[in-house]
């Protein structure tokens, strides 16, 4: 036992070692706006602080640990059924509460901004999830379908005046067109190869819009994009003759989170268009056929399925809901500009699809939730919010190395009678 | 009558010759065997047939088609010949209903337009669907596995993974179906029982069967025809009669024997 006991402290040491490594210079001096400009302060104490929470943490993980180690665990095995019928009633309890949100009374406007956001990413993971979860083609560049159908509409605007309406069909039509173009040349990749090339693609894209300054704005962006209207009624307090806004259409006092909820309406209904659309797919040839290319494309091969054809239109459809995004992202900032579609936003959807669990459409919600709300949250920890997250993120990995929901409901079974 | 007539079939990777000026035939309703020693080319023959590998030279005639013509998928898809693989590939994560329909892609997808119709749910497409399934548990029914139809198909024990493997690929409606080692890694009881399969297929099904073995209680029990290959090159051809007493086969895979060597 005394030599297991000194491991374990001599174990905890190291670890309080690499902690104060860290710790000196990420906590240790912190630059203040003095009178005389910048001045440097120390705070060695909350280095002190951490490096002794950090070691006893790691001696009690090392002396009792199987009390304290948050041990990986797959889901628990109850019976299908039973699990779809849990899973259903907690996605209606979902949208039922999505639908209620604007008209709670802790619903101001900055809760249903950050709900917006919250759906737009929502909607970006299922689309993601298409081409990562279901088909297994792993796209780190998916943030270029969002920039096309994003620009399709602030162009299309600027040079055509087109409509939010309007543009909404033709910023998908871009984007799977785009997906497509991408997915030929890179069909034969597979893995770490296909990760390479999208990344570079979505790279191209966005220092495409840079350099076309005469054509897209370039690094200013465009800006004066129209805001949607309720089928024609303006939300504006003041409207020219002949057009009747919003709140006297209802008949209401006029009221800026109106347009909040309207937008918070158009982006809910489009993100469970997405998810609707792929739960029907999935039972499909062309859904199933996606999840056995994700398992064995030879023996997909070997089956007669065209891998080419399906992988195309898993690139196709995924991309064509990021373009519907992108065009709601664009109404919904009034301006964009290049520098929201960058990798790491590419990064950020993977990450919502990897930890939701690959495939699962409940699952990326509540990552969706987590990554955006998580932040938000933590915003009194000041610069220590990006701390949390990183730590709630491996706490994730480490609890549940498969993804929050990793399981798979079959697209078929017998006892359902094949219907 | 022939099905299928290999003539003069090479491969070659750089500098090796795997298949060397290979030719035979196999007739239409027989079990047509394919032996010989380690590294002999007797996958790479059936990756030829299957369309994984473009031969370098040589033909493979199936009826009309020319199957070193064309390529991959079309190969099960038009030329209708289905295949197995040495090391088992299911798609595991997936249920072993959901592997017998994903076997019946082109036929449900024609039948779902393309995927427009199927999104709508429009009567055409469900009742292929529910043909699919029942073709589906007819086969689970054939080799024993109607009750773990909704199980994924990688938590089945090996053996019946690999009955697993041969129905997912008789959904595909062969003509020719291509069996790399399928006894590999069976029990007595279970290469019986595989054995029993195999005649049933050929016989109720009407398929003929090309298989790659080196189990030879199966080989010779079932096998109307065997050719034998060593160093990519046919050694020997004929009934399993006479394979058994042919002396080229006997010397490549025992060895040269040396003054009294046995």
């Amino acid at each position: 036992m005394p030599r297991a006991n000194a491991a374990a402290l001599k174990d905890a040491g190291i670890a309080g070692f690499v902690a104060l490594m860290l710790a000196v210079p990420l906590v240790g001096f912190r630059t203040i706006e003095g009178p005389s400009g910048l001045t440097l302060q120390t705070r060695f104490d909350w280095v002190a602080y951490g490096v002794i929470a950090v070691f006893i943490g790691r001696l009690l993980l090392n002396v009792w640990p199987n009390t304290w180690r948050l041990r990986p665990q797959r889901a628990q095995q109850t019976s299908n059924a039973q699990h779809q019928t849990t899973m259903k009633l907690v996605a209606l309890g979902g949208v039922g509460f999505a639908v209620a949100l604007p008209f709670l009374p802790f619903a101001d406007r900055y809760v249903v901004d950050l709900a917006i956001t919250v759906l737009i990413y929502i909607m970006l993971g299922w689309g993601l999830n298409i081409v990562v979860g279901l088909a297994g083609l792993l796209d780190l560049g998916y943030v270029a379908f969002y920039a096309v159908g994003a620009y399709s509409f602030a162009l299309g605007a600027q040079y055509w005046g087109l409509n939010f309406w309007e543009a909404l069909p033709l910023a998908g039509a871009l984007a799977a067109m785009l997906g497509m173009l991408l997915g030929f040349p890179v069909l034969r990749l597979r893995g770490d190869y296909l990760a390479i090339v999208t990344l570079g693609f979505g790279e191209m894209i966005r220092l495409l819009i840079i350099n076309l300054q005469g054509f897209t704005g370039g690094p200013n962006g465009v800006s004066g994009i129209p805001r949607p209207s309720f089928f024609g009624f303006p939300f504006a307090r003041e409207v020219e003759d002949g057009v009747m806004p919003f709140h006297e259409l209802l008949g209401i006092e006029y009221s800026t989170q109106h347009r909040f909820i309207f937008l918070y309406f158009i982006i809910l209904v489009l993100a469970l268009i997405t998810n609707a659309f792929t739960m029907r797919i999935r039972k499909l040839p062309i859904g199933r056929a996606w999840e056995a290319l994700r398992e064995d494309e030879i023996a997909c091969k070997a089956l007669g399925i065209n891998p080419t054809n399906t992988k195309l239109t898993a690139f196709a459809i995924g991309a064509m809901f990021g373009g519907f995004a992108g065009a709601f992202f664009a109404t919904r900032q009034g301006f964009i500009s290049p520098e929201s579609f960058n990798f790491l936003e590419s990064a950020f959807i993977l990450a919502i699809v990897v930890l939701g669990g690959m495939g699962s459409q409940t699952g990326i919600v509540i990552a969706a939730l987590l990554l955006v709300v998580l932040p938000e949250v933590g915003r009194e920890f000041a610069e220590f919010r990006m701390l949390l997250f990183g730590a709630a993120m491996i706490a994730i990995m480490v609890w549940r190395p498969y993804g929050l929901l990793s399981r798979r409901a079959p697209t078929i079974t017998l006892g359902s009678g094949g219907a | 009558m022939t099905l299928l007539k290999v003539e003069n079939l090479t491969m070659r990777f750089g500098g090796l010759t795997a298949v060397d000026d290979l030719s035979f035939t196999a007739n239409a309703g027989d079990i047509t065997a394919i032996i010989g020693p380690n590294g002999a080319g007797k996958t790479t023959v059936f990756n030829c047939i299957t369309g994984f590998y473009k031969p370098t030279r040589g033909r493979i005639g199936l009826g009309a088609l020319d199957l070193a013509q064309m390529s991959g998928h079309t190969i099960a898809a038009n030329a209708r010949v289905a295949r197995t693989f040495q090391n088992i590939r299911l798609f595991p994560r997936m249920t072993v209903l959901e592997n017998l329909i994903v076997a019946q892609h082109n036929k449900l997808m024609r039948a779902s337009g393309f995927t427009l119709a199927g999104l709508f749910g429009l009567p055409g497409y469900r009742q292929a669907e529910k043909a699919a399934v029942e073709k589906a548990k007819a086969w689970l029914d054939r080799i024993d596995l109607l009750g773990r139809a909704d199980d994924e198909a990688g938590n089945l024990p090996y053996g019946a993974q690999r009955r697993l493997e041969i129905a997912r690929a008789m959904c595909t409606d062969p003509v020719l179906l291509c069996l790399d080692e399928p006894a590999a890694g069976l029990n007595a009881r279970e290469s019986a029982e595989l054995n029993r399969l195999l005649l049933d297929i050929r016989q109720r099904d009407g398929v003929s069967l090309l298989l790659i073995e080196h189990d030879m209680n199966v080989v010779m029990g079932i096998s109307d025809h065997i050719v034998v290959l060593d160093y990519g090159k046919r050694i020997a051809d004929g009934t399993p009669a006479e394979i058994r007493a042919d002396p080229a086969v006997i010397r490549a895979y025992l060895g040269e024997p040396e003054g009294d060597a046995a």
